[in-house]
């Protein structure tokens, strides 16, 4: 009988290597997938075990956490102002998850990440619970308020940008709503998120970054750099076009808003009336492929982290009439409120496009640096000669064209109008749009805005980029002048 | 064979025991000061990972688990001196493990909050009972070969206990298994003792039988197969794990006796192809009920797509309703490697049974791949010490009924731990000795008795043809 007992052995012992191999295969090689899996508990369990870090704007924390009573969850996120920052910071949520600066960041914020590694080691020594480092934005609190508060009921984004570092000054998307609200797990956090989530107006949606809309008459100062940097144009040549301009290989015809020098005019002053004819015949002369490369060189076709992702702005391949359209901002292009402040940025910034960053430091809890942002340079959009003519051509359109209301007493303002149709033969209100930048009498310039208003409650007929986009952006100038001053 | 085993294993030994022949009592001994100090240790560290202090009960436990080994040690020293030395401290070290993690998951609030009462006093007094077993069978069964003579009233008594629990309203809790009797607050799983109980039945039968299953039969491609008439046998052990199967949908204890049988089957005869023949029953078997049983074809989702469960309800696929598989994963990865520590991981986020069936999954997370591994270990040494007291054994009934019981440990540990691992569907077992449950502890604490009065027995230097007065003298002409 011993010979089958041996087998037996050795059967159970090919057992017991069975489980062995699955205990390495579940602890070892897949353990990762299932500590990090989106339902293991344990994710949120770890996030709210300590006070979180916070997320600081101007030296002073625009997050909070205090403790609660469960059995789960030992802190909650709170949120001071949570409507003005929720474009910035996110959510952290114990039901929900979290998302933009408080998911990226959230290994900092726990005090998990592995740069924190000292730290977690000192206060395992010292039994000190562990604690969280925050995360130090390059937001200008003056600034955000100064444009949410003029946005008001408003539906629509607003991005400003210091054009010498690629700093994201103010990040403003409305309507807007409070992390606080669902920052817990009761079934009355529940019932608030259900109804943001359905509410047909999407204040969970970060319009700033994340929609893309025709950019209407703004994108002219993309078609104007193309000119100039083509070698074709310059910015006071008369430049050869009818009124009204028939598109090519159509037999529609394009005219301009109002009773403006249309026909002929040089750049300078198609910028100052915005006019339809000029640019689309420039795009047109330029073609679809010199298009895309001039637009590629601000940024569009391609996406950008902030580090919270951007959506990708677009100039895609289009045929003849359709790209002469693009050139005025009203075809298959589409651009997001921070593309767009990358534009006025980069003209302000003598050509030179920075990288637009949000992060500025990621700060241990003992205040040592973790990591900090230098500002990039992403490339150059045109010879510093041709972007002092955009400049001219904005300043132009500010002094005396369609965006006076911008103006600012003792300042240099470049803007640019925008007024994109959108819907089914023009049916839905337009989107107005504005874009402009500041320059102070010492020649530096701090803040470029770019703002998009959805069709907002007024007339229609009042509705232009100067009426409904410019004073917001003016708000937003100011504040970032006034804490310069 | 055996002999040589035996003296092989005690050649080196230098203790002096009574009868002048190693016995490796001392190394047990040993063995069990280990045994009870790590539970000790154990107990000590989820105190201080949870409340921050020494436990208040550190000090009655250790003395309680001290005395309890310290006991059976001296019982197994007088009525079993020659039993293998190594498997009352691996018992005692997985029963006293299994109490801290009891106690710990007692300290959880989130199993409060479900309703869950504390259990390690229970379990504490249920393993006491168990090693009281443990000595009655050590005093009482003088020689394993008495048990033979019960082999059909095993045989009875087994079925009752196996027909038992189907006749009761099934645990809505339990998942529908129909595996416990329940007296008000009380409950036993009779199952469990019948596991020993069978294994009596099958050493008698198959002693008696091995001869006619071996040789009455007929060559066929290499192959010896059975007469008809002898397929008898495992064919009514087949049909009665399918109806256990059918009737108290519980697929552990199905899949344990009928592994268990053919085990022993081939053992006695060594013919192969009863294993042969024992596979295909089993898959037949195993697609028949799966095709026609909800509750098994669930278990069998669970498996599969243990993450389906978080998927929408009208996405899941049918008959997955728990996430208990998904849970346990969770809890195993996140232990990793070294584990959370004791006191400090969240498998109680398991929730139903994560005192019992998936005791497992919180060693996974708070001693890791480690201490999973060691625990594993420790359960593959014990079956391994079965199975050689099963090679030692110098009678038939005893091998057959070592192997057996053996073999039942070793099927069990792996359809637990393997279902909770996510290796194979999961079952409504128990890990032995380590899960909570009254009946199970209690089994296997009477089970390694038999198994250490068999060794004992095994070991014990051959019994001289004339009784004592002879020995001393046959001592001092022994070269």
């Amino acid at each position: 009988m011993n010979k089958p007992l041996r087998r037996i052995a050795i059967f159970c012992g090919l057992l017991v290597l069975a489980l062995l191999i699955r205990d390495n295969w579940i602890q070892f090689a897949q353990a990762d997938e299932y500590k990090t899996h989106k339902n293991n508990r344990r994710v949120a369990i770890e996030r709210y075990a300590q006070p979180r870090g916070n997320i600081i704007v101007d030296g002073k924390a625009v997050t909070g956490s205090k403790a609660t009573k469960g059995t789960d969850f030992k802190y909650k996120r709170t949120y001071k102002n949570g409507e003005i920052w929720a474009p910035v910071t996110g959510y952290a949520s114990q039901a929900f998850g979290a998302t933009q600066l408080e998911s990226i960041y959230d290994g900092i914020l726990t005090g998990d990440d592995d740069r924190l590694f000292f730290n977690q080691t000192i206060d395992m020594f010292t039994g000190e619970d562990q604690k969280g480092g925050n995360v130090v934005t390059t937001l200008d609190a003056d600034v955000q308020k100064a444009g949410f508060e003029t946005m008001g009921d408003k539906k629509g984004a607003a991005v400003a940008i210091n054009p010498e570092t690629g700093a994201i000054l103010g990040l403003v998307s409305t309507p807007s709503y409070d992390p606080s609200s669902f920052a817990g797990n009761s079934s009355k956090d529940a019932e608030k998120w259900n109804g943001l989530l359905k509410d047909e107006d999407e204040p969970m949606l970060n319009r700033a970054l994340r929609q893309t809309y025709p950019p209407g008459s703004t994108f002219k100062v993309v078609t104007a750099a193309a000119a100039l940097e083509s070698g074709m144009y310059d910015i006071d040549e008369k430049t050869d076009t009818p009124d009204p301009y028939r598109l090519p290989q159509s037999t529609t015809d394009l005219g301009n808003d109002g009773n403006h020098p249309c026909e002929d005019a040089s750049l300078r002053v198609a910028m100052q009336w915005s006019c339809n004819t000029v640019f689309a015949k420039i795009s047109d002369e330029l073609g679809n492929e010199k298009m895309i490369e001039y637009s590629e060189r601000f940024g569009f076709n391609q996406e950008h982290f902030v580090p919270v992702r951007a959506a990708e702005s677009v100039y895609p391949e289009d045929n003849r009439p359709q790209n002469a359209m693009a050139g005025i901002g009203q075809a298959s292009n589409r651009a997001t409120p921070l593309q767009m402040a990358m534009v006025a940025a980069a003209v302000a910034n003598d050509g030179k496009l920075m990288e637009p960053y949000m992060m500025d430091q990621l700060i241990a809890p003992g205040l040592s640096v973790v990591e900090e942002h230098k500002p990039r340079e992403m490339g150059e959009i045109a010879s510093a000669e041709n972007a002092q003519k955009l400049q001219q051509m904005m300043e132009t359109v500010v002094e005396k064209g369609t965006g006076v209301p911008a103006q600012i007493d003792g300042v240099t303002v470049g803007g640019k109008t925008g007024t994109a149709q959108h819907g089914e033969n023009n049916e839905k209100n337009p989107y107005a749009w504005f874009i402009s930048y500041a320059k102070t009498s010492d020649g530096s310039t701090p803040i470029a805005v770019a703002v998009v208003v959805e069709s907002a409650d007024v007339l229609r007929d009042d509705i232009a980029g100067s009426k409904l986009a410019a004073p917001v952006a003016k708000a937003m100038m100011e504040a970032a002048l006034d804490g310069k001053r | 064979m055996s002999t040589s085993q035996a003296t092989g294993n005690t050649g080196s030994n230098t203790t002096i025991s009574p009868g002048g022949l190693p016995s490796r009592r001392n190394t047990e001994l040993a063995m069990l000061v280990f045994a009870v100090l790590i539970p000790v240790f154990a107990y000590a560290n989820v105190g201080l990972a949870i409340n921050g202090e020494m436990p208040a009960g550190m000090l009655g436990y250790g003395l309680g688990l001290g005395l309890m080994a310290g006991v059976a040690h001296l019982v197994v020293r007088r009525f079993a001196p020659y039993a293998d030395p190594l498997m009352l401290p691996i018992a005692t070290l997985l029963n006293g493990l299994g109490l801290v993690l009891i106690w710990r998951l007692d300290q959880s609030e989130r199993l409060a909050l479900r309703g869950d009462g504390i259990a390690a006093p229970n379990q504490l007094m249920w393993s006491a009972l168990g090693i009281a077993l443990f000595l009655a069978v050590l005093v009482f069964l003088k020689d394993h070969r008495i048990l033979q003579r019960y082999t059909y009233i095993s045989m009875v008594v087994a079925l009752i206990l196996l027909a038992a629990p189907a006749f009761f309203p099934a645990s809505e809790a339990n998942f529908g298994a129909k595996i416990w009797i329940r007296f008000g607050s009380f409950s036993i799983q009779p199952g469990e003792f019948a596991k020993i109980i069978i294994t009596i039945f099958f050493a008698g039968y198959l002693m008696v039988k091995r001869d006619a299953l071996a040789l009455a039969s007929r060559r066929f491609m290499g192959l010896y197969l059975p007469r008809g008439r002898d397929l008898g046998p495992i064919l009514v052990v087949w049909a009665m794990s399918i109806l256990i199967l059918v009737f108290e949908t519980d697929l552990g204890t199905s899949l344990l006796f009928f592994g268990m049988f053919v085990v022993m089957l081939y053992v006695a005869t060594e013919r192969t192809s009863w294993i042969l023949f024992g596979l295909l029953m089993a898959a037949g078997g195993a697609a028949f009920v799966a095709t026609f049983e909800a509750h098994v074809r669930g278990r069998i989702m669970a498996w599969l797509h243990p993450m389906d469960i978080f998927l929408p309800e009208d996405q899941r696929p049918e008959g997955l309703i728990s996430d208990q598989a998904a849970q346990a994963l969770f809890a195993f990865g996140s232990g990793g490697t070294l584990g959370s520590g004791l006191g400090q991981g969240h498998s109680d986020l398991i929730g139903f049974a994560a005192k019992s069936d998936f005791i497992l999954a919180t060693v996974g997370e708070e001693l890791g791949l480690t201490g999973t591994m060691a625990i594993l270990l420790l359960y593959g040494l014990l079956v391994e010490r079965g199975i050689r007291t099963a090679l030692a054994a110098r009678d038939p009934f005893g091998k057959l009924l070592a192997i057996g019981l053996s073999s039942a440990f070793a099927l069990q540990v792996f359809v637990v731990a393997g279902g909770v691992m996510g290796l194979i569907p999961l079952t409504g077992m128990t890990m032995p000795f380590m899960a909570q449950g009254g009946s199970s502890v209690i089994t296997n604490w009477a089970l390694v008795a038999i198994l250490l009065r068999i060794s004992d027995t095994a070991r014990r230097p051959a019994p001289a043809p004339v009784p004592s007065p002879d020995a001393e003298m046959t001592q001092v002409v022994r070269p």
